[in-house]
């Protein structure tokens, strides 16, 4: 039986080498200095399967923290997701946000950019700049990093289908500008799976789709190797409706088909498993949201370890980003928002997170306003700096409820798992429609709940207010539509057009031929080929996709 | 006596590059647990589909799902195609992320009501069927 003491001496000494404790007070207000690590032996129990279901942080299952020292060392990245309007006005949203003491930066694109259409596209009109930032070419992807070091910075880009074509235009802005692709550290969601489940920007069908996501797979390990080239997502799917369950299930689901497609393109699991990452959301429900966290890290390990045999222990690692709740926010009385997020956020720490982004109190109204958003990023600095939960890692471990509750979601997901396993994976279970049928209970069972008040939603259908509460808003400039217009305009003008049309042919010729399309995307980057350019040339050699309309 | 047992018919449509569907569609099921004929137009509609599918259909109303932020400009567009169409007497509401300032907007260009986050169904079923039985009315069915 492994003991605490030996932990303390192997893997926590080992990470503090790696990453000292912070020198900050690590004690209560009482003076009282909590140990590291808190565990059976500290208040005289035993747990004959510790070691196997809980362990040690750092330690393989991980249900207790992915690394040694967790929050003594580091505390969680701050990322908040920020974009709106043109590059330039994100571009300063950014410098804010770092200036105000975030950790990295995330950036949120328009529709248009998201579903590969340029801002001139007759699809693109309205949207332009309005949930998201519009980035049709590297000129636009310049101006949003101007002035901003990539090599200190870490970036996460939310992009799926076009994920590779805005990867590469990011890339080709460190070229150019001399960075070293090796020190660049970031993430691109690059999760096409959930696309089809719950968040439907998809543009190509499932098994192109995925193809140009193993792409990435392929290429980044060797190209930019601390880039995480996917973060697989539940966010989403919770966000369409999913219960907790649910969410950790699909999104485990998916993480294991994007393996299982690499392994079958013949790549080494333990090459690109270690930079796979996730990304969940974290709702109301306090003890389920901590216990999902555990739980997803520990299956994770198991079937990375068992299944798939990766060896090395980075691979069994599941590294998450959180988001808290967007679906949970009330238009009503909206300043409640801010407590909702504060108890979401403290659930994500206590569940382990190692990145996290908290909205603002005034999304369910439009995009936050620099205040609001400011008030995010201070709930947690709040619980980081005043609130002594990172002093112990997994303080809640050993709670009956907690450990009970996290093997039960651990149950409960593997056999959704093993369901989508049967029905032949999860692109099968896309292409018959188990996972809209899924969401449409989940979301209308819940939403009857709350109508007939079995679930009580605080200023929405209990404690009412009769005259609502007024906060300003952020709006949209208009103008960005035309701005965008001229850019794309003038990039067409003056870029060099022999270049643009062979980078373009390279592309369609990895495409045609199956090869791996990434040095085609830079090469299309950094000849100013725009998005829907490269776009339209996918979308001729796959075709597009169309989900059946269900209800 | 007759316009009492019409059924009441509902486009429920998503315009634009938005995926964001659970509203949508749980409106659409609890309009049709309330006995209304509804068509779910699916994602990624532009305004011409869907004013062609409501006539195509013969709807009492169309309501449009915006979470994008883009909804002026649909909801403009979808009333300018029903009024070039002569089915301006279409009742045309909506939901989604919209702020209140732009509520009168969309008022004064004729969408007949907006439904924010945390409507309870019950709400837009109940409007619906006071709404549309006026415009049967009008048209000197009942």
């Amino acid at each position: 039986m492994r003991k605490k003491h030996d932990w303390l001496r192997e893997t926590y000494q080992k990470s503090l080498e790696k990453m000292p404790e912070r020198p900050v007070a690590h004690r209560t207000l009482s003076d009282i200095a909590p140990e590291p690590l808190y565990t059976p032996e500290d208040i005289g129990v035993l747990d004959p399967e510790y070691e196997e279901k809980r362990g040690y942080p750092g330690e393989y299952p991980y249900t207790r923290g992915v690394y040694g020292s967790m929050y003594r060392s580091k505390l969680w990245t701050m990322r908040m997701f920020a974009g709106f309007g043109t590059a330039e006005q994100t571009n300063e949203r950014f410098k804010k946000l770092l200036k105000a003491g975030q950790t990295g930066l995330s950036v949120a694109f328009d529709l248009p950019t998201l579903m590969g259409y340029d801002s001139d596209h007759p699809l693109s009109k309205g949207e332009v700049g309005k949930c998201g930032v519009a980035v049709s070419s590297l000129a636009d992807m310049e101006i949003l990093f101007e002035g901003i070091n990539l090599e200190e910075v870490t970036t996460s880009m939310t992009i799926n289908s076009p994920a590779n074509a805005i990867w590469a235009m990011y890339l080709a802005v460190a070229k150019k500008k001399g960075y070293d692709w090796k020190k660049l550290g970031g993430t691109i969601q690059n999760d096409i799976l959930k696309e089809y489940i719950a968040q439907k920007e998809f543009i190509f069908p499932p098994e192109p789709s995925v193809k140009l996501v193993i792409d990435t797979f392929e290429w980044g390990p060797k190209n930019v190797p601390k880039w995480n080239f996917i973060s697989v997502s539940g966010y989403h799917i919770r966000e369409a409706g999913s219960t907790a369950v649910q969410e950790l299930a699909w999104t485990l689901a998916d993480g294991f088909a994007y393996v299982e497609a690499a392994i079958q393109r013949g790549l080494d699991v333990d090459e690109f498993a270690p930079r796979i990452s996730f990304f969940f959301d974290v709702h109301n429900d306090f003890f389920e949201e901590i216990a999902k966290f555990r739980a997803a890290r520990r299956i994770w390990a198991k079937e990375m370890r068992h299944r798939y045999g990766a060896k090395n222990p980075q691979s069994w690692m599941l590294r998450t980003h959180a988001q808290t709740a967007g679906v949970s926010l009330t238009a009503q009385q909206p300043l409640n928002n801010i407590a909702r997020v504060a108890i979401q956020a403290l659930a994500a720490v206590l569940g382990g997170t190692n990145s996290l982004h908290t909205d603002a109190y005034d999304e369910a109204l439009a995009l936050p306003t620099e205040e609001s958003a400011t008030i995010a990023l201070r709930t947690q600095q709040i619980i980081a700096y005043e609130t002594g939960v990172t002093h112990t890692i997994d303080p809640l471990a050993g709670s009956y409820y907690v450990e009970w509750l996290t093997d039960e979601m651990e149950r409960q997901a593997m056999a959704i798992i093993e369901e989508i396993r049967r029905m032949g994976g999860v692109v099968r279970a896309i292409e018959e429609g188990y996972f809209l049928r899924e969401l449409a209970e989940a979301s209308y069972r819940y939403q009857q709940e709350v109508e007939r008040k079995e679930r009580i939603i605080v200023g929405v259908n209990a404690f009412t207010d009769e005259i609502p509460l007024k906060v300003p808003i952020q709006l949209v400039d208009p103008e960005v539509e035309r701005v965008q217009a001229e850019r794309l305009a003038r990039v067409r003008r003056e870029r060099d057009p022999k270049r643009v049309e062979e980078a373009l042919a390279g592309l369609r010729r990895a495409a045609v031929e199956g090869q791996n399309t990434m040095p085609h995307f830079v090469e299309c980057a950094l000849a100013y080929c725009t998005l829907g350019e490269m776009m339209d040339v996918l979308r001729e050699v796959y075709g597009t996709y169309q989900e059946p309309a269900y209800v | 006596m007759q316009g009492m047992d019409r059924r009441i018919r509902v486009l429920i449509a998503k315009p634009g590059l938005d995926g964001h569907d659970r509203g949508a569609k749980v409106v659409a099921r609890a309009l049709r647990d309330a006995g209304m004929e509804v068509i779910y137009t699916g994602l990624r509609q532009t305004p011409e589909m869907i004013v062609s599918a409501a006539i195509q259909e013969d709807v009492d109303a169309i309501g449009l799902s915006i979470l994008s932020g883009a909804h002026m400009h649909y909801f403009r567009e979808v009333k300018r195609l029903l009024d070039e169409a002569g089915a301006s007497d279409i009742l045309l509401f909506g939901g989604g992320i919209i702020p209140d300032e732009d509520v009168p907007k969309l008022k004064e260009l004729g969408v007949a009501a907006v439904f924010g986050p945390g409507t309870s169904t019950q709400d837009i079923v109940d409007f619906l069927k006071q709404r549309v039985p006026e415009r049967w009315r009008a048209q000197g069915f009942a």
